[in-house]
């Protein structure tokens, strides 16, 4: 039966609501199909505004490959803002997709990206308004199966209440493998209902379905264990890796909005994972091993991707890409390829070396000389041996020498303040650290318009990590700490008039620790949060620190627990943690020598030049490192056409009319 | 260097978009169409591309007009097909003529608008006009960045229609009349939008939609003597070439000086 769109009844409301195009879909490169012609239908939602989730590279892809299915139909769905929510919900206007307009409830599937923690209580509001009951288990087969992905998912435990299921890793054959388990299912005519399809996602031993575990707590609140509770449930559900990138060139054909969003470029996923051991980062941890895109699967992505699209910036995208080993021939080769053309190339990379400062040189022929991104992520020496980035302050002055002496007139530098161990110290030489690079900036380009900007960020400790079972800093130390460093930074008036310093206080990093290393629990105080008005928590404006706080109250104190149980507190080595029935394929041991090599200030290299030291993914997950060089060239060269000199595209239109006047 | 002028149209959901947001969109269009657009000089070179008013966020146009250059001649036919095919559904690139003397913004004087009031009667919507009409001056407030301010929807009205035909509402539930309501406006500054107009409708006769209008620019151009508007493209279109249709709504076709520039 057709399902019909709700834009007649949405319309009327949209000239009563801010930015009203968010939510009349219309993008370029959006795909639109019949509903009664497909078997299994997604919508994908990214559960916070449309600016931001539009160019989420997670949903672009997925959506692209589902709609490849000739008989998947997918659709996106996005957060709408309190204006329009209220709206309709006195008009009984349920959540919608943006391409059709068709309501969220009447889909087979919805995915929903859980890219960060604070977009938790927007995935309420978009559950409730599709008439989807909040709760798992109040589901019947007339609703959609509710499926997480994307980082979050790691351990999606605080929402494992509102969720049906979760996927762990990489998604393009995942959502596939689910695709088919659900088209089977309803071709047979859904047997078993409901709960038959849960059972069969949960036999891939990849899909983790989280009523098919119960969790028992100890006396003092920790976890006892968490074991399955059927036979079809896997003792650890594992995560999902796609390898060869070059097999899945997506997205082929950026969405392209109307509106404006946060991200206005093609990007190319240039490799995925990371191995440089960073201790703090989840991303680097759950994405391993490394797997490069070729140069000639890169360069084809671009200029299919420009043809496209008719952007103007290609975003060389990764964990940190200048580690690509053939970074310096893409880089060139792209450059050369769009010298001239109004396209501009970012890579967003921060390593401190001089390798970094040639590859933003050979960015910069082609656009904005804006400032250059250093992230030695802590001020001190010792802590940087804790965090593992090993980067000493000799090298960032030479390497900023080289920038500026390039003709770069600023340089942002990234730190995170409250890191496992950390002083008051280690953060004053932030200050000391950013004084040098002011010093050497004028030396070096005899000039006093040297800028630097140091940007701070609160540490989370995140599962997955050697940083697992670190206590979180407290805000109000963090937040003491850095006015001793704004201090120690004006202290020498002439020098730190040019140095500017951001960062967001610290409680809203409190609440991210909560729900990422959270339990079920937790799941509680979202809830009480969402029903008592909390709607996009990563939003500064919107967030309510006390209101989280006077929840955890309510809800955590009674279970013996508290937020800073879930916190600011260190855990030991025998603890059960609420993810550990999630396999990352990092071995738990090795996660704990690391942990014990961070407090002694002891390093760990890349695998990538030394030889494997057992982080345990590869074995468990049957993977390997992929990186170049590939030996085939990024291109063959065909440059494009200099906007001021006709190009070959102009014979096209070559008829000439007549003479301008 | 090539300078073409071109009337486009923006429909349905469309009519939610900023002139922001259709900028964006058209000079992403350029890019996809292959044009030889001509850039502006300097660090960050931007295609040339001149725009000319741009109907408010909320309502479509079906007569939206745009100068942009290109570095050699080019028949305007084929850039028109292009760029159309290259543009998102629901824009519309419905004309294009190399530019005339003169700059394309001093052909454009007046707008006719067609506001659609869904659950508003033809009586009604007549009797507010009238009023309207008969007043001397009508003040309606307009919110800015600034705050709110005042100007005078009636000095800028050319000419206030409302259409014979009742129409039955697509949108108010349960299906009601929707009274169609044809204004040329002057384009003075501050410019007078159809949100002006209906604040005029309900500031003189208390008149207020029960659901919100739906405007759309029909045309733009210079007034003729007879209070119909110039084709501000028809001068420079080639005696040979096919002239185009003005908009779709019938109203347009028996516009008088819709297409006087050519029969001149």
């Amino acid at each position: 039966m057709p399902v019909e769109s709700v834009f007649p009844r949405l319309e009327p409301l949209l000239p009563r609501v801010s930015k009203p195009v968010q939510y009349v879909g219309g993008e370029l490169n959006a795909t639109a199909k019949d509903w009664d012609d497909t078997a299994v239908r997604w919508a994908l939602c990214y559960p916070d505004a449309y600016e931001v989730g539009l160019p989420n590279q997670g949903i672009m892809i997925l959506y692209e490959v589902l709609n490849e299915q000739p008989d998947v139909l997918a659709e996106r769905t996005y957060a709408v803002w309190d204006d329009l929510e209220q709206l309709m919900r006195e008009h009984g206007v349920p959540q919608f997709t943006v391409e059709s307009h068709r309501p969220v409830g009447a889909f087979d599937l919805l995915g929903v990206s859980f890219a960060t923690e604070l977009g938790y209580t927007n995935l309420l509001t978009a559950l409730d308004l599709a008439g989807i009951p909040l709760h798992s288990t109040d589901r019947t087969d007339e609703h959609p199966i509710v499926i997480g992905g994307g980082h979050a998912a790691f351990n999606p435990e605080p929402v494992a209440d509102f969720v049906d299921a979760a996927v762990l890793g990489d998604g393009e054959e995942a959502v596939l493998e689910i695709t088919g388990i659900v088209r089977d299912w309803k071709a047979q005519g859904r047997p078993g209902g409901r709960e038959e399809l849960l059972g069969r996602l949960a036999d891939t031993g990849g899909v983790y379905v989280p009523r098919c575990y119960d969790v028992d707590y100890l006396p003092d609140g920790r976890i006892e264990r968490v074991v399955p509770n059927t036979d079809r449930a896997p003792e650890r559900v594992s995560k999902a890796t796609t390898m060869d990138l070059d097999e899945w060139p997506y997205p082929k054909q950026p969405l392209v909005p109307l509106a404006e969003s946060v991200h206005e470029r093609m990007s190319v996923e240039i490799f995925r994972g990371c191995t440089r051991g960073c201790r703090f980062c989840q991303a680097g941890m759950i994405t391993r091993p490394v797997r490069e895109r070729s140069a000639a699967g890169i360069g084809d992505m671009v200029q299919r991707g420009l043809d496209a699209s008719g952007f103007t910036e290609v975003g060389l995208l990764s964990l940190s890409s200048a580690d690509h080993s053939e970074i310096g021939e893409v880089t060139k080769g792209l450059a050369d390829r769009y010298e001239g053309s109004g396209t501009s190339l970012s890579l967003p990379s921060t390593r401190v070396d001089a390798f970094n400062v040639d590859l933003a040189n050979e960015l910069a022929r082609n656009g904005r000389r804006s400032g250059l991104t250093f992230a030695p992520e802590g001020g001190s020496e010792r802590i940087r041996r804790v965090i593992n980035k090993m980067v000493s302050e000799e090298d960032l002055i030479s390497t900023v020498s080289t920038a500026f002496g390039a003709g770069w007139r600023q340089v942002k530098l990234y730190f995170m303040c409250g890191l496992p161990t950390e002083t008051d110290d280690d953060v004053l030489q932030i200050a000391h650290m950013s004084h040098g690079v002011i010093r050497a900036g004028r030396e070096v380009s005899g000039r006093k318009d040297i800028r630097a900007t140091i940007s701070i960020g609160a540490f989370v400790p995140k599962p997955h990590t050697p940083f697992q079972w670190a206590a979180q800093e407290h805000p109000a130390v963090i937040d003491e700490r850095l006015r001793k460093l704004r201090a120690e930074i004006n202290s020498d008036r002439r020098i730190g008039r040019n140095v500017g310093m951001r960062y967001h206080d610290g409680k809203p990093a409190l609440i991210e620790g909560l729900l990422s290393r959270g339990d079920r629990r937790v799941g509680r105080v979202i809830e009480r949060v969402w029903r008592e008005g909390g709607r996009f928590d990563g939003w500064g404006e919107h967030f309510s620190y006390d209101r989280w706080v006077e929840a955890c109250v309510a809800e955590l104190e009674p279970l013996g627990v508290s937020l800073e149980w879930f916190t600011t507190r260190e855990r030991d080595r025998t603890e059960v943690l609420p993810w550990d029935h999630l396999d990352s394929g990092l071995d738990k041991e090795w996660l704990w020598e690391d942990w014990v090599d961070a407090l002694d200030g002891r390093e760990q290299d890349d695998c990538r030049w030394v030889p494997c030291f057992d982080c345990g993914v590869c074995p468990s997950m049957g993977t390997d490192i992929q990186v170049g060089p590939g030996g085939r060239p990024l291109l063959p060269v065909d440059p494009v056409a200099h906007p001021d000199t006709p190009g070959q595209e102009v014979t096209a239109v070559s008829a000439p009319t007549r003479p301008w006047p | 260097m090539c300078r073409l002028w071109l009337r486009y149209a923006k429909r349905g959901r469309l009519r939610f978009t900023s002139h922001r947001d259709i900028a964006r969109a058209v000079e992403r269009g350029l890019r996809r169409a292959g044009l030889p657009m001509a850039y502006s000089q300097g660090f960050n070179p931007h295609p040339k591309v001149s725009w000319v008013g741009a109907a408010p966020t909320g309502s479509a146009s079906e007569a939206e007009y745009v100068e942009i250059a290109l570095v050699t001649p080019a028949d305007p036919a084929v850039v028109r097909a292009r760029l159309d095919a290259a543009m998102p559904e629901g824009l519309a690139v419905l004309d294009a003529v190399v530019a005339g003397p003169g700059s394309l913004a001093d052909r454009m004087e007046a707008s006719r608008w067609r506001i659609e009031l869904p659950g508003v009667s033809v009586a009604a919507l007549r009797d507010a006009v009238s009023a309207v009409l008969a007043a001397p001056e009508v003040q309606v407030e307009r919110m800015t960045k600034n705050g709110s301010r005042s100007v005078d929807a009636r000095a800028a009205l050319v000419s206030l229609d409302v259409s014979d035909q009742p129409v039955v509402s697509p949108v108010a539930e349960p299906v009601t009349e929707c009274g169609i309501l044809t204004a040329v406006v002057w384009q003075a500054s501050p410019a007078v939008r159809p949100d002006d107009v209906l604040s005029a409708l309900d500031v003189v006769a208390g008149l207020r939609p029960p659901v919100p209008a739906k405007a759309t620019r029909t045309a733009q151009g210079r007034l003729d003597d007879d209070g119909g508007l110039v084709d501000p493209l028809g001068a420079d279109r080639s005696s040979t070439g096919p002239v185009p249709a003005q908009s779709g709504d019938g109203a347009e076709r028996s516009d008088r000086g819709g297409v006087a520039g050519h029969a001149g």
